[in-house]
Formats: C-alpha cells, structure tokens, sequence
C-alpha cells in the first residue's frame, strides 16, 4: 500500500519533476556554460574562458550605465512606493462607507501592464498635447518634456510605477487588517494617540509585511522592458538603459547570447545578494509577532 | 449640557469629519489614478485628427468619432491578434490549472520519498529571477527545434503543461486546509488515489483554480516579451505585438492609437470586475504568506 502510494505521489508530480529539470535545471546550469563562450546563434560554440565577464566589468559603458539607472530608478521608486503603498492602505482601512469598492478601483492598475499601458502612459505624459502637461499649464507651471528628457526619462517610469500603487496597498491592506484590535485598545488605554498608535503598534507589527514588499519591488525593478522597449528604447542620452531592456537588445537584436548569458549571469547574483543582505538585515528590524510570544 | 456630553458629542462630530476627510483624499486619489489618465485615453479615442493637436484642447469632442474604432480595426487585424492571443491563453490556462492541481494534490496528501526535499527544491525555484532562464530557455528551444513549428508557439505554450511553482505551493496550500477525512470517506468507498482527486478534491479546489486561471490569463494577455522573441510570422501576432506594429503604422494618430489600446485593454477590466472579489483576496493571502 505504501509502496503504491509512493509510485503514485512519484508519477502525481512528475509533471513539475519533469519540467523543472527541462525548463529550469538545464537552462541554469547551460546557462553557466554559455556565459563561457562566444556564442551569436549563426556561429558555432567558442569557449572563451571569463572573457565576456572580464569584458563587462571592465570595459562596457552599456553595462555599467544599465547597473546606474536600474539602481537610480530602485533609489527612487521604493521609498515612493513604499510611502505611498502604506498611505493608501491606512487610508483604505478606516471604517469608512465603500471602502472596499475603493480597494477594488485602485487595484485595477496593478493587473494592467503590456504595450497598451505604455502607449497610454506615453500619449498622457505627451510634452506638447498630454493631459498632465495641460493641466499643468492651467496651475500656471510648464511640464518637463517626461520620457523625451534624458533629466526627466527616468522619473517618467517612476511615475508610471506609483500609478501602480494600488497593487502594493491591497497586500498592505491585509497585513493591517491581521493586526489584533485588543493592541490598539491596550494602547488607547495607555493614553497613546493617533500618531503614537500607528509608530508604536501599527508599524511594527506589519514590518513582515513591508519586507516581503521590499524583496518584490527590487526583483521587480530588475524586470522593468515593455515601458522602455516602446516607448524609450532606452534613451534620450541612455538615460532609461535598464538592465533587463540592455540584455534583451544584447541577446536578441545583437545575437551576442554569450555574452547575454554572462550579463544574465551578473544581475542574478547582484538579485540574490541584495535579497540576501535585506533578509540577513531582517532581524534588526522586522518584528515577527511570534518572537514575542516565546 | 453636562461636560461629558460635550466631549462625547464633539468626539462624535470629530470622527464624522475624520470619515469625510478620508473619504475626499480617497475620491481625489480615484480621479487622478483613474479618471483622468481612461478619461483622457477614451476622449482622445473618439476625437478627429485635427482635434488631438488643437489648443486648447478639446474636452468634449462632439460628434463623438467611434468610427475611430472600425478604423484601426481594418488598418491592423486586431481581432485576428486577439483569437491568437486567446488560443495562448486558453492552452496556458488549461496547462496549468491542470499540472498545478495534480503535482498540488500529490505534496500535500500522498507520501513519498523525497517529498520534503522536493517541495523544499520547489520553494527555490522560486528565488530564480525568471529573467536569468531566458536566454537557456531559447538556446534549449533552438536546439531542439521546438521554435519554428507552430509559428513560434510552443515556447509560449509548452512550459504551462508542466506546473509553476508559484500556483502549485498556493495550491498545495489550499488543499491542506482541506479536511482528510473526506479522503479517506471516499477510500473505504473504494475510491482510488485519483477518485478521490476527481471526486472530492477537485470540486472543493474550484475557488484555488479560479485564481490561477484568472492570473494566467491576465498575465499571458498582457505578456510582451516572449512573444516578441518567438512569434515572427505577421499572422500569428498576439495583441501586444499587434499593439506595437499600431504604434509604428498610426505615427502620431494618437486617436487610433489610443482606440486600440482602450480595445485591448477592455478584457481585463471586465475579468478583473468579474473576478476581483476572489483574485484581490487570493493575492493578499500570497502576500502575507510569502
């Protein structure tokens, strides 16, 4: 009997098995391989040793520009989003009438994306005829000229990002709601006022909740394309030469996979450090409701 | 009026002004995440050449131009674009509802050496940046001849039929919560392994499969990338790619343009009002888990 139900769980998963050892596995570690050589689809395999590493960190103003902006643009979006995120869940979770439909309208964003997203941001945010750049001139202020000003470009796609806000809110939204209300009665109790419950309870006890939110919003920055393929293509000035946008242009408009496969190879172990260094920094200062209770 | 009456009604009236005030931030915040950037891109969807570029601008273009729609419809085939990018996204979602579901009941209900192991192996895949097996994925694909038949779709379409870590670890999660005693009900029955799959477990995992369902949808609807690096034959075009070559035919019509992104858009937003209640929970419930 239990010698059936283990062939059974075996063939139950076999899918998974199966595709992880073909579509995962064997991609990572082919990939090692191939960031050894100089491979451009038309020529054959050429084992070049850590040429193509070498190469990029020491001599590709491409690369050390995509490092820079990808960078800038986490410096900039995840305290933003952050703050905002935050914000909007605090708001979302007063008792207030149609609450929920509130929730619901500022999610929407957050399951939009794709090229038609781009083209409306990049009509929007147009510098002659955009409607943020009209109803700037009626406050009296001349817009920027946005995606088409390589001091602007940037805060553009930022922009974009907090249009998503929404996305982070909701997760926000039920951590807050996971907070035990006898907390904020104790609290009360102890005289503790608005400002004094919100630093003193409310932020501490969803500092889980952010943590996982940091580890999201840093991968995701890693993954930002179709913004800067159509609208951008990575310019004015570079200025939006995101990494992911200048490895895709490397591999599949260059046909330099080699060198692709090492640039690949960079930014998952620059992923994997910063997510190491946030959950090994996680002790100072994200408080796990359990540690109380030992 | 004793003093305590004072202080409760003003407390009363304080918390009156506390809603009102969280409500206009909240109402503000709607229009200008909302409202205005879709009222803008429907108000330029139905304008005239000519009224894009006036100033000042026209809010209210009347007659309203919908045949701005039937318009881009026969410059671009969008809904041929679209019934491909559908087959995509059908063949996804029946690939993966039905491998995360089978791999999902086997974690969590059978036993077997290793399960521990490869669950944990499971959860790391997890921490791949799914970026990094882009450029393998091809070259595997390249070698072995899976990018030329089909016009490119067997990339887009093959991986679905094999899981996801991601679906099958908010599966396996849902089915644990599951009370065993159902099983084993149905096993005196004489039901086998997979009976009891069919008949008791795959009808209480409607609300898990929904979700994925959901999510694989938008996700492969909105997918830009690997399309664009499988699928070269103009008539086999997902919408996004379609959406692409709209914005190098159209230049500056932004009218058309916008006509057919509001055209692509509209899916989504009626599956997300169709579906929110239970994605927006689904999607907390991950958060906080993970």
């Amino acid at each position: 009997m239990a010698r059936r139900e283990a062939i059974e769980g075996l063939i139950g998963i076999s899918p998974w098995l199966i595709g992880f050892c073909a579509f995962t596995l064997g991609p990572f570690i082919a990939s090692i391989a191939l960031s050894l050589t100089d491979w451009r689809i038309t020529t054959g395999f050429k084992f070049i040793g850590l040429k193509n590493y070498i190469t990029i960190l020491t001599d590709d103003p491409n690369f050390v520009q995509s490092i820079k902006v990808t960078f800038n643009y986490v410096a900039l979006a995840l305290p933003l989003g952050l703050l905002g995120g935050l914000g909007l869940s605090l708001l979302l979770n007063q008792k207030i009438p149609g609450a929920r439909t509130f929730a619901t309208i500022f999610y929407l964003p957050a399951v939009l994306s794709g090229v038609s997203v781009a083209l409306m941001w990049m009509w929007l945010l147009n510098p002659d005829y955009g409607v943020v750049n009209t109803m700037l001139s009626w406050i009296g202020i001349e817009g920027p000229n946005w995606f088409w000003d390589p001091d602007w470009a940037l805060a553009s796609v930022v922009l974009m990002s907090l249009w998503r806000l929404g996305g982070s809110a909701i997760i926000y939204l039920a951590g807050l709601q996971n907070i035990p209300p006898q907390l904020y009665e104790a609290a009360e109790i102890d005289g503790a006022g608005r400002w004094s419950k919100l630093i003193n309870v409310t932020l501490p006890l969803l500092t889980p909740t952010i943590f996982f939110q940091l580890v999201m919003e840093l991968i995701e920055a890693f993954q930002v394309f179709t913004v800067v393929y159509i609208i951008t293509d990575g310019g004015p000035m570079r200025s939006t030469l995101f990494y992911l946008f200048y490895m895709f242009r490397t591999a599949f408009e260059d046909f330099e996979m080699g060198y692709a496969s090492a640039l690949a190879w960079i930014m998952g172990i620059i992923i994997l450090t910063f997510t190491a260094l946030v959950f090994k920094s996680s002790p100072m200062w994200v408080f796990y409701e359990s540690d109380v209770k030992q | 009026m004793s003093l305590s009456q004072t202080i409760r009604t003003s407390k009363k009236w304080n918390e009156r002004l506390n809603v009102a005030g969280t409500m206009l931030i909240l109402l503000i915040l709607a229009v200008v995440i909302i409202g205005i950037p879709f009222g803008w891109m429907l108000i330029t969807s139905l304008k005239t050449r000519v009224q894009i570029f006036a100033w000042p601008p026209v809010l209210l273009p009347w007659p309203p131009h919908w045949e701005n729609y039937s318009e881009t419809l026969t410059a671009i085939p969008l809904i041929r674009f679209a019934a491909n990018t559908l087959l995509i996204c059908g063949l996804n979602i029946i690939g993966r509802v039905m491998s995360c579901t089978v791999v999902a009941y086997s974690f969590a209900r059978l036993r077997f050496p290793g399960r521990n192991f490869l669950f944990m192996v499971l959860l790391s895949t997890l921490m791949i940046p799914s970026q990094m097996l882009l450029i393998p994925r091809f070259a595997l694909y390249k070698t072995i001849g899976l990018v030329e038949p089909f016009d490119g779709y067997l990339p887009l379409v093959l991986p679905a039929f094999f899981g996801d870590a991601f679906f099958i670890f908010l599966m396996r999660q849902y089915i644990m919560t599951l009370p065993r005693e159902l099983d084993e009900a149905a096993r005196i029955d004489g039901a086998s392994t997979w009976g009891v799959l069919w008949r008791i477990i795959l009808p209480l995992c409607k609300p898990s499969m929904f979700v994925i369902a959901v999510l694989t949808f938008l996700w492969t609807w909105n997918e830009f990338m690997h399309p664009l690096i499988y699928i070269t034959k103009f008539d086999s075009y997902t919408l996004q790619l379609g959406l692409n070559m709209l914005k190098g035919r159209f230049n500056v019509q932004w009218n058309l343009i916008m006509a057919g992104s509001i055209m692509a858009m509209v899916p989504c937003v009626i599956l997300y009002f169709l579906a929110q209640k239970q994605l927006v929970g689904g999607i907390a419930s991950v958060g906080l888990k993970g």
